[in-house]
C-alpha cells in the first residue's frame, strides 16, 4: 500500500495515459508549470512542450483547439483552471463538443476531457468557489463525472480519456490533499455511469458527490450513534447517471436524502429526487430530502463562508427529518439540531 | 462555380415553397472565394466553415445529392439528416465542420492544426469566417494562438461589408480585416473576392508555404452578398445593386467574360457549363425528394458515440 493524495493520482494517471497513448495531450493555462495544484507537475519534462501545451488566458479558444484537436483524433485532455471560468468555454463546450457527433450524423466524435476543478472551503470568494457541474448535465452530448476520492478519481480519469465523448471531469480543490491508502498499482478503470455503495444501511439511503461524500460518511457515523442505519452512495458520474443503483438502495430503505455543495435551487439533486420518485415512489415513506448551498453567491470571510458549505450537520438534521416524518413520538436523537442552519 | 450558383438559387426557390429547412444562408456574390480556397485543398486538407457554408461544401467536394438532402432534412443527406444547413459535415472530404455560432469554428481549426503539425502531416487548414466574426472575442484569442504556436492555418475572411444586417463601420473603427492581425506579424493580404482568379493566386502562395510548414496567414477577400442575411431577410438596411453594378462584381460572370475573352472556352462551352450545373442541381433534388426524412429514434441514437 502507498499513501497518495488526489492530486498525484490525478498526475500519475496524466502521466500513465500519455505513455500509453501519444494522441493523448494536455494543455491549459500554466500546465507545463504543473498546475496552481500540481496536478500536471512534471509532465512537460517526460513528454515534451508539443504534447504538455501551456496556453494563454483565453478559456474559449482552448477549449475549441481541444474539439478540433479530437475532431481531427486526438484525445485532449484540457484544463480550465477554476470551474468558475467555463463560463468562458460554455460557447465551445455546449455548442461545439456536445453537439458534433449529433450533427454531423455520427461522422465526428469528440474524445475530450475537460479538468476541472471547483467547490468552496479555501476562502477563494464568489469566482473561484462555485459549483456548476448542474449546468452541464443539462447539455446533452456531455459526459460528467465528479469524483470523490483518488482511487476514483484515477480510474474514472482513465475511463474518461478512453471514452469516444466529451467527458467534464470536475475535481474538489478541499479533496486534492486528502491523503489515502492506495494498493500502488495502476488504478483499474471505473467505468462511467456506475455508482459506489461506500456504506450499507437499511434505514436510510444518502445520495452524496464530490466533497460532501465525505460528509455523509460522518453524518452516517452520527446516525449510527442514533440507533440509525445509512447507506451512503456515491453516484461518481452525474451523466451518464446509475439510476437503478439508487433506486434500488432507496426502494429497499424506504428515506433519501440528496447532498452537493452547489446551489440547492436547481441544481443536480433535484433530478437525483426526481428520477428516485419515478423509480421507486411506492417504496419512499418520506419526501425526498435535499441538502445543498443556500441561494447565495459563495461569501468569501470565513465565517459566511463556512457558514455557505452544507456539510455532515445538514446532511445528519435531513436524515433526521425523513426518518422522523411518519414516526416523530417514537424518537429523541441527541444531536437534533445540531449545527442546523 | 456555377454549380454553387445554380444549387443555391435552387436554394432559394425551394426555401420559399418550405421545402428546404432552417436558417438558409447563400453566398450568391462570394463564389469566388469558395472555388479559388477550395480547388486547390487536397481531400485531407480541412476546412472549416460557417453559417454560409453551401459554397465552401461544393467547392470542397462535397456531393450536390446528400448536400441537397441535407437541407431538406433527409436521411441520405450528409449528416443523415441531423446538421441542416449551417451544420454541414463531411469528413470524407475534409469538411470538417460548419457551425451557426459567429467565430466558433475559427478555435476548432486551431485544433485541426495542431493535430496536422503533432501527426507529422503536411496537410493545411483552411477557416472561413465573415467580417462579423472578427468583433468576436474568439477570433483575436485564436488568432493569437495561432500565431503564437506558428500553426499551419489560413484564415480566410470573406467581407462582404455586412454583419448581418449592419455595415462594418458601425461596428468597428477598423476597415480591413487583414489591419486586424497585423500585431501578430504573419502574412496576410487583401484581395478582391469577386476575382476568382486573384483569390486563386493568394490563397495558392499562402498554400504553399503552409504546406512547407510556414503559417499561418490571413487572406481577406473583399465579396458582395447578392443576397440578404439570411433567405426571408427584407433588407430594409441597404439598396441593391443595379443590373450593371452587380454585372461588374459577380464572380461567376467576370471568370467567364474573361475565359471567353482569353478563349480558354468558347461562348457554347461556357453556356454548356451552366446548363450542366443547372441539371446536376435538378438530380440533386429529384435525389433528396426520393430520400426518406430519418426515423425519429435516430436522436437518441446519435447523441453519444
Amino acid at each position: 500500500m502507498i499513501e497518495a493524495t488526489f492530486v498525484q493520482a490525478i498526475n500519475a494517471t496524466l502521466a500513465r495515459a500519455m505513455l500509453a497513448d501519444e494522441r493523448v495531450i494536455v494543455l491549459g493555462e500554466d500546465v507545463a508549470e504543473g498546475g496552481p495544484y500540481g496536478a500536471t507537475a512534471g509532465l512537460v519534462e517526460d513528454f515534451g512542450a508539443d504534447r504538455v501545451r501551456n496556453t494563454p488566458i483565453s478559456e474559449g479558444a482552448v477549449c475549441g483547439v481541444a474539439i478540433g484537436a479530437a475532431q481531427a483524433g486526438l484525445h485532449p485532455v484540457v484544463e480550465i483552471m477554476f470551474i468558475d471560468f467555463v463560463t468562458l468555454a460554455l460557447d465551445q463546450l455546449a455548442n461545439q463538443a456536445a453537439k458534433a457527433h449529433f450533427m454531423s450524423g455520427g461522422q465526428l466524435t469528440v474524445p475530450l476531457v475537460l479538468r476541472t476543478q471547483g467547490g468552496a472551503g479555501q476562502r477563494g470568494g464568489a469566482q473561484h468557489s462555485q459549483s456548476l457541474e448542474a449546468w452541464l448535465t443539462h447539455v446533452p452530448g456531455l459526459k460528467v463525472v465528479m469524483p470523490s476520492s483518488a482511487a476514483d478519481a484515477a480510474g474514472l480519469l482513465q475511463s474518461a480519456i478512453e471514452d469516444p465523448n466529451p467527458v467534464v471531469f470536475v475535481e474538489h480543490k478541499s479533496l486534492y490533499f486528502r491523503r489515502e491508502q492506495l494498493d500502488g498499482e495502476p488504478a483499474e478503470p471505473v467505468p462511467l455511469g456506475e455508482a459506489r455503495t461506500l456504506r450499507s444501511g437499511s434505514d436510510l439511503t444518502i445520495i452524496a458527490t464530490s466533497l460532501q461524500v465525505h460528509d455523509a460518511l460522518r453524518a452516517a457515523e452520527w446516525l449510527e450513534e442514533d440507533g440509525i442505519e445509512a447507506e451512503v452512495i456515491d453516484p461518481r458520474t452525474l451523466v451518464p447517471l446509475d439510476v437503478d443503483t439508487l433506486a434500488e438502495s432507496v426502494a429497499r430503505t424506504g428515506r433519501a436524502v440528496v447532498a452537493h455543495e452547489a446551489v440547492a435551487a436547481g441544481g443536480f439533486g433535484a433530478e437525483i429526487a426526481a428520477l428516485i420518485q419515478e423509480a421507486a415512489f411506492d417504496s419512499l415513506e418520506a419526501p425526498i430530502q435535499r441538502v445543498g448551498a443556500p441561494f447565495t453567491p459563495v461569501p468569501v470571510s470565513p465565517p459566511l463562508e463556512d457558514a455557505y458549505r452544507p456539510g455532515p450537520e445538514q446532511i445528519h438534521a435531513a436524515a433526521l427529518s425523513a426518518i422522523e416524518w411518519d414516526k416523530p413520538a417514537e424518537v429523541s436523537f441527541a444531536r437534533r439540531g445540531v449545527g442546523v442552519r | 462555380m456555377w454549380r454553387v450558383r445554380r444549387f443555391e438559387e435552387r436554394v432559394a426557390t425551394l426555401k420559399r415553397t418550405l421545402q428546404v429547412y432552417g436558417l438558409i444562408h447563400l453566398s450568391i456574390g462570394g463564389e469566388g472565394v469558395a472555388a479559388g480556397v477550395c480547388r486547390q485543398l487536397r481531400d485531407d486538407d480541412v476546412i472549416y466553415s460557417g453559417h454560409r457554408a453551401h459554397g465552401h461544401a461544393i467547392a470542397k467536394g462535397v456531393p450536390l445529392g446528400p448536400l441537397m438532402a441535407e437541407l431538406m432534412g433527409r436521411v441520405d443527406g450528409c449528416c443523415k439528416g441531423l446538421g441542416g444547413s449551417m451544420h454541414l459535415v463531411d469528413r470524407e472530404h475534409g469538411l470538417m465542420g460548419a457551425t451557426g455560432v459567429v467565430g466558433g469554428n475559427l478555435p476548432l481549426a486551431l485544433g485541426d492544426a495542431v493535430a496536422a503539425r503533432l501527426g507529422g502531416s503536411d496537410r493545411v487548414t483552411a477557416v472561413f469566417f465573415g467580417d462579423g466574426a472578427v468583433q468576436a472575442g474568439h477570433f483575436h484569442e485564436s488568432v493569437n494562438l495561432a500565431a503564437l504556436w506558428e500553426l499551419p492555418l489560413i484564415f480566410v475572411c470573406e467581407n462582404n461589408g455586412f454583419a448581418e444586417f449592419t455595415p462594418r463601420s458601425a461596428h468597428t473603427v477598423v476597415e480591413r480585416v487583414s489591419d486586424v492581425v497585423a500585431p501578430y506579424g504573419f502574412e496576410r493580404r487583401t484581395v478582391d473576392g469577386g476575382d476568382v482568379e486573384a483569390v486563386w493566386e493568394a490563397f495558392g502562395a499562402f498554400l504553399a508555404a503552409a504546406r512547407g510548414g510556414g503559417g499561418p496567414m490571413l487572406l481577406e477577400c473583399l465579396t458582395h452578398r447578392r443576397r440578404g442575411h439570411y433567405e426571408g431577410d427584407a433588407e430594409a438596411y441597404r439598396d441593391e445593386l443595379d443590373e450593371g453594378a452587380w454585372k461588374a462584381r459577380d464572380p461567376v460572370a467576370r471568370l467567364e467574360r474573361r475565359a471567353i475573352e482569353q478563349r480558354w472556352c468558347s461562348e457554347h462551352d461556357a453556356a454548356l457549363l451552366a446548363e450542366e450545373a443547372t441539371a446536376a442541381v435538378e438530380r440533386a433534388v429529384e435525389f433528396a425528394r426520393a430520400s426518406p426524412y430519418p426515423d425519429p429514434a435516430l436522436s437518441a441514437e446519435l447523441v453519444y458515440a
